[in-house]
């Protein structure tokens, strides 16, 4: 597709997101509204995980971990009091970029299969910490007392204006992104992805680089588990649930990695899907588990490759 | 420490150990050899413990429950490796991954739609209800003690199938050269089915067994599959021998952690936080344990390839 | 004699019952090239990966520029000068020839915890880049997928990678391999241009290409080093003569043919 055509397509896509809420307004119901704005954060996350799957080669099965410590973060902060959102959100993105150091440090010395099993393992451990942390609703999870607050800035409580700041916040990082991939940073990670031997034999400390660019990622989903407790008011472990991280790695692969919009493009085909089909039928898994089966099996560019020009990027 | 509360959650451990050895064998084999990531193990166990309690359900009897569920769960497997995973081995290990998160999303999903939502259980073979009396005043159940005596059995008739037979010699070889393997002559697809259905059998096996101690429900196998991958990473991917070991050293760990911390921290901090920290910290153990095998061994404890 | 760049002294690493490389010791003078030969099997890539801190030898120490690098990773010797070009082609098959030079310039072109600026319009990096593809003589092929280069371009990257960080010592492993007589030549002629400013351990078969390039040579046959000299020294050596050459003589195409 030719890059005029694919630019259009997604100023189109854009301008659709933004006009969401107007749609909202004419149809009287908050339905689309909350639709796509759970999309949207879902797509956030996804973005996050390609910036180390996709460009970086690291296959992480644990990644909705942060969106479970920015979810938790902010909901046991809420719990105690503190309510101010720039106390909190930050607090949150730390606290994630914190927890991805600590993971990263220990599983980007494996590689292959242990590093897919190991962040996996860790996620389950974070998993059941929030299960076992009874005072905040344990297995059941709580309700997120307070949304965050922002004085008079920014009131989460108006739904558009919610939904206006997602929108705002997803397309602000996939432009950070972008630069991210085509910086000399992200050079080196798709050097260390493509032969990491040749990375180091040309004087490239590789770990430290992977290490820095899972930290980024971890920081970028624990903020979208932030916006996902204010979104939905509930704190739960399930966010943290080892089948959420297998999601967003479909979003991922769907969406094409490797291309900065693939993984957005992939939350929304992806969780779209899973809407229409759930309409149909509660046993709308029955179908989508073949529907993934076949798209490892004979997708492999996915839906950004449709859109991509032949020499990728 | 209660000597006999240690030797009851002892015995345990060792149950839930030889449980995870019987999934964990099967996983290893397939993963050391087709080099496949199969995430719907643990699927194949929960079918194997529905197949069960239908045929419990339908015959009465327990005995042909086993029998009968045993190769009914093996031909999913071969099913299964047919029309799915044969088209993985020569995927990278992520597409492997996802393809069989998809099986586990369509079995979780299937098992509700022919068995229902609600969960199932299956009662314990009258003859195997009872108890045993190990030592004066300590009674250990029966149905138990079985469970570890058979998979006591399967591991031996597996020791015996890869190091005294024909076949357990073309395992191991295919283990250390796949290629070599079908250079010389040996259908490697055949050998590919026949071994997916082995592991399938196993894991059904597992299933079976679980079946009357635990209630039977979509999304059973997943807890189990994490640990039995715990289990093989522990242990060294490709090894059988390391998959016994890992198997009963997480079994321990896990069932004795979660018998004891809880009580152990009780003592150490206050009640509110430990009655919390303790479980959470119990279910943590096993993923501490593995980061610690993997920062010092990051091949796991006996790496079958060199 | 002043103090070798490179000196290995003593290197020993077993494989199991195997043993590899069996107490080897060699100098490397700056701006000299310095040829490993040996058998099929003699352990020469072995040694490569120990010397450019791939494998973690057993055993013995290995001196770089007066400093001890024996326990240093790959990166950190690559950062002190030593550059590696590997047997198998190992490139950046899906980056352009210029972006897959431009990266190793990269790495020795300050900060790469740069996080903003495109680095693909970065002058800085791609003049160098160019420059050093004129050396190898690829300049014109810059704007070509490596994975679409021919077999000896791909070489010629090769050597181009290790070129890039301005190294004081080259590791080459078979930079002929799979190469054409004319191919080679050009490779030969290539390679001689450096002597003076980078000095060069070279790991051949090729022994015309050895015999045009090396001012001194050391031979390794079952991981032991049997004689070290200069091109005459080592012709004339009755024990090299035996365990290698005089074999090479007789099954010439074999030996060419090897690689």
């Amino acid at each position: 597709m030719e890059a005029r055509f694919r630019a259009l397509a997604l100023l189109g896509a854009v301008a659709f997101l933004a006009a969401v809420p107007l749609g909202a307004r004419l149809l009287d119901t908050p339905f689309y509204l909350t639709l796509f704005g759970r999309i949207m954060i879902w797509a956030l996350a996804a973005l996050s995980l390609n910036l180390i799957l996709g460009f970086g080669g690291m296959v992480s099965f644990g990644h909705a971990a942060y969106l479970g410590v920015g979810v938790y973060t902010v909901g046991i902060l809420s719990y105690h009091g503190v309510h101010s959102g720039f106390v909190q959100w930050p607090a949150a993105i730390l606290t994630s970029a914190l927890v991805a150091l600590v993971i990263g440090a220990i599983s980007l010395r494996t590689s292959g299969v242990y590093f897919i099993m190991i962040t996996l393992a860790f996620a389950q451990m974070l998993y059941f910490l929030g299960v076992s942390l009874k005072t905040y609703g344990g297995d059941d999870g709580m309700t997120l007392p307070v949304q965050s607050q922002f004085g008079g800035l920014l009131d989460l409580g108006d739904a558009t204006t919610f939904y206006y700041l997602v929108l705002g916040l997803l397309l602000a990082l996939h432009y950070v992104i972008h630069r991210l991939v085509h910086s000399r940073f992200g050079l080196v990670i798709r050097g260390a992805r493509s032969n990491e031997r040749r990375m180091r034999a040309v004087g490239f400390p590789t770990f430290r680089y992977r290490l820095v660019a899972f930290v980024v990622a971890g920081s970028i989903c624990g903020l979208a588990g932030v916006l996902l407790v204010n979104f939905v008011k509930y704190v739960s472990p399930a966010f943290m649930h080892w089948t959420r991280s297998g999601e967003i790695l479909v979003m991922v692969i769907l969406g094409g990695m490797g291309s900065v919009v693939g993984p957005a493009l992939g939350a929304f085909a992806f969780l779209l899907l899973e809407e229409v089909l759930s309409s149909y039928t509660e046993h709308w898994a029955l179908i989508l588990g073949p529907v993934i089966v076949l798209l490892v099996l004979w997708g492999k560019r996915g839906l950004a490759g449709l859109l991509a020009p032949r020499d990728g990027t | 420490m209660d000597p006999t509360l240690l030797l009851v959650q002892g015995l345990n451990g060792l149950q839930l150990g030889i449980m995870l050895f019987l999934m964990a064998a099967g996983l290893t084999l397939i993963f050391g050899i087709m080099n496949v990531v199969n995430l719907a193990h643990g699927s194949l166990y929960m079918i194997g413990a529905y197949l069960a309690s239908s045929f419990q359900e339908w015959t009465g009897s327990f005995l042909l429950a086993v029998l009968l569920a045993l190769p009914a769960t093996a031909l999913v497997g071969v099913v299964v490796e047919l029309v799915t995973i044969r088209r993985l081995y020569a995927r990278d290990h992520l597409d492997q991954v996802l393809a069989t998160f998809g099986l586990i999303l369509f079995f979780n999903e299937l098992v509700r739609v022919v068995w229902g939502k609600a969960a199932r259980y299956m009662a314990l073979p009258a003859a195997l209800a009872g108890h045993v009396e190990l030592a004066p005043g300590v009674r250990y159940p029966l149905f138990r003690l079985t469970i570890v005596s058979v998979g006591i059995l399967v591991a031996v008739a597996l020791y015996v199938l890869i190091t005294r037979t024909r076949a357990g010699m073309l395992i191991r070889a295919g283990a250390s050269n796949r290629t070599m393997v079908g250079a010389l002559g040996i259908d490697i697809a055949r050998l590919f089915t026949l071994l997916f259905g082995l592991g399938a059998a196993m894991a059904g096996l597992a299933g079976v067994m679980a079946g009357p101690i635990l209630s039977i429900e979509s999304g059973m196998g997943e807890p189990i599959l994490i640990l039995t991958f715990v289990v093989i990473v522990i242990g060294g991917i490709g090894s059988i021998r390391g998959a016994l070991v890992a198997a009963l050293l997480v079994g321990l760990v896990d069932t004795i952690g979660r018998a004891f911390l809880p009580p152990l921290l009780g003592t150490m901090l206050p009640p509110q936080a430990a009655s919390q920290a303790g479980p959470a910290l119990a279910s943590m153990l096993i993923y501490i344990f593995m980061a610690g095998v993997l920062a010092f061994r990051p091949e796991g404890l006996f790496p079958a390839r060199g | 004699m002043a103090e070798p760049l490179l000196e290995a002294a003593g290197l020993s690493k077993r494989f199991g019952g195997v043993v590899a490389t069996d107490r080897v010791s060699l100098a490397v003078q700056a701006g000299e090239i310095h040829a490993v030969i040996g058998p099929n099997g003699a352990g020469k890539t072995t040694l490569v990966a120990q010397l450019a801190g791939e494998l973690a030898s057993d055993a013995g120490r290995i001196r770089f520029a007066g400093e001890d690098v024996t326990t240093l990773p790959v990166h950190a010797r690559a950062a002190r000068g030593i550059a590696r070009s590997f047997q198998i082609t190992s490139i950046f098959r899906d980056l352009t020839a210029l972006d897959n030079v431009a990266l190793a310039i990269q790495a020795r072109a300050g900060s790469s915890f740069r996080f903003w600026r495109d680095a693909r319009r970065d002058q800085t990096l791609r003049d160098p880049a160019l420059g050093v593809l004129s050396e190898v003589g690829l300049a014109e092929r810059g704007h070509v997928r490596a994975a679409n280069l021919a077999h000896g371009e791909q070489r010629q990257l090769e050597l181009a990678m290790a070129l890039a960080t301005r190294p004081r010592l080259l590791l080459l492993d078979e930079p002929t391999a799979g190469m054409g007589p004319e191919e080679s030549a050009r490779m030969v002629a290539l390679l001689r241009g450096l002597r003076g400013f980078h000095a060069l351990l070279l790991v051949e078969h090729d022994m015309d290409a050895v015999f045009a390039l090396a001012d001194r040579i050391t031979v390794l046959v079952y991981g032991r080093v049997i004689a070290t000299g200069t091109p005459d020294e080592i012709v004339a050596n009755p024990e090299v003569r035996q365990a290698y050459l005089g074999e090479s003589e007789t099954d010439g195409v074999a030996a060419n043919a090897g690689g």
